[in-house]
């Protein structure tokens, strides 16, 4: 579905990504995982072609993207829900909701928004609300939501935990694992490790711009190595 | 604190008489062809240590008179005004476009040509502010340079009436896509900054064009400007008192009435009326289409809004030709009221005076704006009285104006809040 093939990416003359190479497959959930200033969102980013990778290719469902606009590559069957969650917070639920189906026809955008509403109960009664007036968790599902309006194949979770209470990144990780029961592709990046590791397929480690370790979520959890670094020992 | 606010009161009352002595304790003479410096008669040097013991003691006792100051917004009726409903204020919102457009329709029939004239001034101010608006207060791009635009449509007239004799029918669509095509260029450099740094970038603009108007002399004339520039007709009919081009008949032999001058201006306040209203209803269209929904997102969030693929080139760009369209739209309608434009008509305070209106009307908000046009053109009008003093007086209502209503007269609402209870 998406693969990324010895990816440098560049901010002016610092190289952020040594060659990485990482592949999603489809139907899979897949989780990045790496310390402050590992990379991750820059590997996200780059996925979104802000900014471009300076070499190597990233391919999305066998079309490649690497040199496409950012605009370009959000409409076509992907979508992210960024870091810190960047919600309207002057629109209402409905609203967010409806910039997430932008460029979908109106009927298009009734279903996916029941659909939406479906998953986060929560969401439907503060349809009328302002978004910037919620609190983190409730913004964190709208954010997801906005992101599935655009009917994604796959889609691309950068830190859903951050800043939340432990009960509702519970939450927000069983909705994960349910949209991967929808047949939607999910590459989640991840600080909280453990949490990421055992939902995930698959895992990879990054460090310092580098791809370190690759294995299935379970084996990552048990690895003595990653224990150490990221599970606290 | 009370130290600190002595301090600060000495500082300020030393400022006073640094800016004040100067200016009003001391005077050039001329005597023959020398000049003079002479201290003024005691009473204004008498005066000037007034002012700054009156600063004193205002910086002093600061708190107290700003504390005495807040609790004043009680006095708005608006202040604690529940949020209405959505259909209520779309009602009222109608309500308010149509008494304010007939009461604009009968207006120039019940006043004064001057009043008529000063109307007119309104509207352009109104086509600039709805222009501006899209790109201040919906797109939320600080653009300093507006006046650019305006000066681009006006100029366009002017010399496609010089050198081709094209009418203002003609030169009104032109002008106004001559200007988006500017505005459209004006994008490109600036869309990558944000904020401050396209606050320079577009005073920078501004400024070049009236720089390049003032000194291409050969075309535009340069400080001179360029005169004579033809009143619109209607249907061919003119409104001067004899007949200035061949072909054209005058509109008040057609009609067999006795030559008025009123005739023409009101003529042009109607005019600039349906442009205005014209404005008005194609920005309240964009508003509601998805493009406006555009710029709202990328206003609010610029990568959010990127992140559900839209993009960041075309809404910056939309933002700005449409602005820059309404603009020369204006610029067209003021050469042709004025007939006679100079660059000193397109300084840097217009661009100001056009963003304080959106500012003071509420970002963003179309009645707001208009009730803010109105405000900031008419209350120097008003003012003239106090003669030197008009300026001092239209600066300190702005500033009373952001103490009471930072949000502006009338902020854009998009308040829904429907409380539900708990059940």
């Amino acid at each position: 579905m998406l693969v990324l093939e010895n990816v440098h990416t560049h901010y002016g003359k610092i190289e952020a990504l040594h060659g990485v190479s990482v592949e999603v497959k489809k139907g899979e959930i897949v989780s990045l995982i790496g310390a402050n200033g590992a990379g991750k969102t820059t590997l996200l980013m780059t996925v979104c072609g802000s900014p471009q990778a300076s070499s190597g290719r990233v391919i999305l469902e066998g079309r490649d993207i690497t040199n496409e606009p950012t605009s370009q590559i959000m409409r076509s069957g992907i979508a992210i829900v960024p870091e810190g969650r960047r919600v309207f917070s002057g629109l209402t639920v409905e609203e967010n909701l409806h910039m997430g189906g932008f460029f979908n026809t109106k009927a298009e955008i009734r279903k996916s928004q029941d659909h939406v509403y479906d998953l986060f109960p929560r969401l439907k009664e503060r349809e009328h609300q302002r978004a910037g007036t919620m609190s983190g968790g409730e913004q964190q599902m709208l954010a997801i939501g906005r992101a599935l309006m655009s009917k994604p194949r796959m889609i691309i979770l950068d830190e859903p935990s951050l800043g939340l209470a432990p009960i509702v990144i519970q939450q927000i990780f069983e909705i994960i694992g349910q949209l991967r029961e929808e047949g939607i592709t999910v590459f989640l990046v991840e600080q909280n490790a453990h949490q990421a590791l055992n939902l995930a397929d698959r895992g990879y480690v990054l460090e310092t711009g580098r791809i370190r370790l690759h294995d299935t979520g379970k084996n990552l959890l048990a690895n003595p190595d990653v224990r150490n670094a990221y599970l606290g020992g | 604190m009370a130290a600190q606010n002595l301090k600060h009161a000495l500082f300020c009352a030393f400022i006073t008489i640094i800016i004040a002595y100067p200016i009003l304790g001391l005077n050039l003479v001329a005597e023959g062809t020398s000049v003079k410096l002479e201290g003024a008669n005691t009473a204004t040097v008498v005066n000037v240590f007034l002012a700054a013991v009156a600063v004193f003691l205002f910086q002093v006792f600061r708190d107290n008179i700003m504390g005495v100051f807040g609790k004043v917004p009680n006095l708005n009726p608006l202040a604690n005004r529940g949020p209405v409903s959505q259909e209520k204020r779309l009602l009222m919102e109608r309500v308010f476009f149509v008494a304010i457009i007939l009461l604009a329709l009968v207006w120039p029939f019940i006043v004064s040509r001057g009043a008529v004239d000063l109307a007119t001034l309104v509207l352009i101010y109104i086509m600039l502010a709805l222009g501006l608006n899209v790109v201040v207060g919906l797109a939320g791009l600080l653009d300093l340079g507006y006046v650019a635009f305006y000066a681009v449509g006006a100029y366009t007239f002017a010399l496609l009436s010089q050198y081709f004799g094209i009418s203002f029918w003609l030169a009104l669509p032109i002008g106004a896509l001559l200007a988006a095509l500017f505005g459209f260029v004006l994008g490109f450099p600036v869309l990558r900054l944000r904020g401050d740094y396209l606050a320079i970038v577009t005073l920078g603009f501004g400024e070049i064009i009236r720089i390049l108007l003032n000194n291409w002399t050969s075309l535009t004339g340069g400080p001179n400007g360029i005169g004579g520039i033809p009143d619109p007709t209607l249907f061919g009919m003119e409104f001067g008192r004899r007949v200035k081009e061949e072909g054209n008949v005058s509109f008040h032999e057609t009609f067999g009435i006795a030559y008025s001058g009123e005739h023409k201006v009101i003529f042009l306040y109607l005019i600039a009326l349906v442009l205005a209203i014209f404005t008005l209803l194609v920005i309240r269209r964009f508003m509601r289409m998805p493009v406006g929904r555009a710029w709202e997102a990328l206003r609010e969030d610029e990568i959010a809004a990127r992140s559900l693929g839209m993009s960041r080139t075309a809404v910056k760009l939309s933002a700005f030709t449409i602005g820059a369209f309404f603009a020369g739209f204006a610029g067209t309608v003021f050469a042709s009221k004025q007939g006679f434009i100079s660059p000193e008509s397109f300084v840097f305070l217009e661009s100001a005076i056009i963003l304080a209106i959106v500012v003071l009307g509420g970002m963003g908000s179309q009645v707001g704006v208009i009730l803010a046009a109105i405000a900031v053109t008419i209350l120097p009008e008003l003012a003239r009285e106090f003669s030197e003093y008009r300026m001092l007086i239209f600066g300190a209502a702005m500033v009373l104006m952001m103490v009471w209503r930072p949000q502006g007269l009338l902020p854009m609402r998009r308040i829904q809040i429907e409380i539900k209870e708990q059940g």
